[in-house]
């Protein structure tokens, strides 16, 4: 069970990222989280939305170097050491995160957590073996 | 002043007219007689070589072009028995695209002769430590001056390029005088020398430069820096290489070995020969190397010749800096690079064919930048990815321009499309 993260290579200068967000929030697109990693001649931003079809062909119209990467969302409480069973579970699984990024929602003491890693599938498994809830996109969206 | 063949260098015109006549005679017959190309060519035009008698005859020969050199690689343009060939050096670029030229050695004696003119024409005599620091290899700026400083009985540093320190540390330590290399590597050099403080241990008084255009302004700075003077040496590979002109004291152009190559000003559009002191396409015929004959070449360079008398006594015929190209040739670091290669590799790594190229000149080295669109399919979520992405493209490169581009990834469809003619080069080199 994968979510879908927009994928969108921004050249570095002023005003890329103005433009992506303005895009999206023109069509009352939401973000449900954003992480960028950046080199001194790019960046990438990887963003949750409410609406990633919608992103996505918005996006290309307005120009942009866009891809979907499938992603794992990992609910956790928001609370200390939260974050500690998820990659006890994934180092001994011996999985490689390339990243993750974490966001907090409006309801109360709960908390995602974003993981970008080589098999989602054997991930998931692992993570639900070791009583982790690895969450859909409905999920996400309720958490709004 | 010191020559060292002045029966060449300063001969009457007369002598040389006959001489080049007498050779011009005897390359074409010899041309025509074994190479299969040029004899149906000239029979194209319905030429034999008995139409060829003084040099006056030339414009009847039809041009060659650099496309011919290619579709003959590699050995189609050969006129002597592969016994007879000594060595060969090649221009860089792919291999459907490099020239291959051969030499046997009288046409090694003869570069080397034309080598050996442009260092004492520089001030050098045996007396010299002559420090080449061109590439050595295929690349004929490391070969020809060491050729040229053998000749002279010259002590050669055969350095080639790169390991600046070492370079230094043997200029100091051996008494280094003559400096042979590209005039950004110079410049670069001269900057180094000035930082590590070594400024009053070389013994440099002269450098020869060429291989890549430089302006005025660049020689007085590396003059300056060194504290020695600067001459100019052209050539190219189809010709041999480095010496088919050379700069003398005056510094007002370049003395073209006319023994050995012809010059002539086209018009590059009708292919019309101009008179002397006109501006257009510079062309030669070599008259005196057999194994790879250049009848009536055309270089691309833009350029003007004249043969004002000149102070240093040569009565050579001189070519002044070339104004630039009548193709898209770019010279970067001394490398040939044509936009069509770029594309080429693009194409074959999937990217658009939409680019650009930037060079530009930064403390007098050149900077090589390709500007390339990822497509949406190469976006990936890693840096990894895309920094894998972008090696990949830049050996892609190397392999195919023998220089590095710095690779920068634009987003797709940003590179500015323009109606008609695209940018694809800027060049905001000022020489």
């Amino acid at each position: 069970m994968t979510i879908n993260q927009l994928t969108v290579f921004v050249e570095n200068g002023p005003g890329r990222l103005l433009e992506i967000t303005e895009t999206l929030g023109k069509a009352s697109i939401d973000l449900r989280a954003l992480s960028i990693a950046d080199t001194a001649e790019f960046g990438i931003a990887r963003i949750i939305t409410s609406d990633h079809a919608k992103a996505v062909a918005l996006l290309r119209e307005a120009g942009f170097a866009v891809s979907t990467t499938p992603v794992l969302a990992v609910g956790l409480d928001d609370e200390p050491g939260a974050l500690v069973k998820t990659l006890r579970i994934l180092a001994d699984a011996k999985i490689n995160i390339e990243y993750l990024y974490a966001f907090i929602t409006r309801r109360e003491r709960q908390a995602y957590v974003v993981l970008r890693v080589e098999d989602n599938d054997a991930a998931a498994l692992a993570l639900r073996q070791g009583g982790v809830s690895v969450v859909g996109v409905e999920e996400i969206d309720k958490a709004d | 002043m010191n020559y060292f063949q002045p029966e060449m260098e300063c001969a009457s015109r007369e002598a040389m007219r006959a001489l080049q006549s007498e050779r011009l005679r005897g390359i074409v017959r010899h041309a025509y007689d074994n190479v299969p190309f040029y004899r149906e060519s000239m029979g194209k035009k319905g030429l034999t070589p008995d139409d060829i008698q003084t040099i006056d005859d030339l414009p009847k020969l039809p041009f060659l072009v650099k496309d011919d050199l290619r579709e003959a690689y590699p050995y189609g343009l050969l006129a002597v028995p592969r016994a007879d060939v000594v060595r060969i050096q090649s221009t860089s670029g792919t291999t459907g695209k490099r020239v291959v030229a051969f030499y046997t050695q009288q046409d090694l004696d003869r570069w080397e002769d034309c080598c050996a003119r442009a260092i004492v024409a520089a001030g050098g005599s045996k007396e010299d430590v002559v420090h080449v620091s061109y590439g050595y290899g295929l690349f004929t700026g490391g070969p020809g001056l060491n050729g040229g400083s053998h000749k002279l009985g010259s002590m050669t540093l055969p350095m080639s390029s790169g390991s600046t320190d070492r370079q230094i540390q043997f200029m100091c330590d051996l008494g280094s005088t003559i400096l042979c290399c590209t005039p950004s590597y110079a410049a670069y050099l001269a900057e180094s020398i000035v930082a590590s403080g070594l400024r009053d241990k070389i013994a440099l008084k002269a450098g020869i430069f060429g291989a890549e255009a430089w302006s005025e302004e660049m020689r007085r700075d590396i003059e300056n820096t060194l504290g020695i003077k600067a001459y100019d040496i052209y050539g190219l590979t189809e010709l041999s290489g480095p010496g088919v002109s050379f700069e003398c004291a005056e510094q007002t152009g370049m003395h073209i070995n006319e023994d050995c190559f012809v010059a002539e000003i086209i018009d590059p559009e009708t292919g019309e020969v101009l008179p002397e002191g006109s501006k257009g396409e510079l062309v030669f015929t070599a008259i005196a190397k057999y194994a790879f004959p250049m009848l009536r070449y055309r270089t691309r360079d833009i350029c003007v010749l004249h043969r004002q008398p000149c102070s240093c006594g040569r009565t050579l015929l001189k070519m002044e800096k070339l104004m630039g190209r009548t193709d898209d040739m770019l010279i970067i670091r001394g490398v040939n690079v044509f936009p069509s290669q770029i594309e080429t590799v693009l194409l074959q790594e999937g990217y658009s064919p939409n680019y650009q190229i930037i060079v530009d000149r930064v403390h007098h080295t050149d900077t090589f930048e390709v500007r390339v669109e990822l497509t949406p399919e190469m976006v990936a979520d890693t840096v990894k990815e895309i920094s894998k992405r972008e090696d990949a493209l830049i050996a892609a490169m190397r392999s195919m321009l023998g220089i590095s581009p710095k690779i920068t990834l634009v987003a797709h469809r940003s590179i500015a499309r323009s109606e008609g003619k695209a940018v694809r080069v800027v060049d905001k080199r000022k020489i």
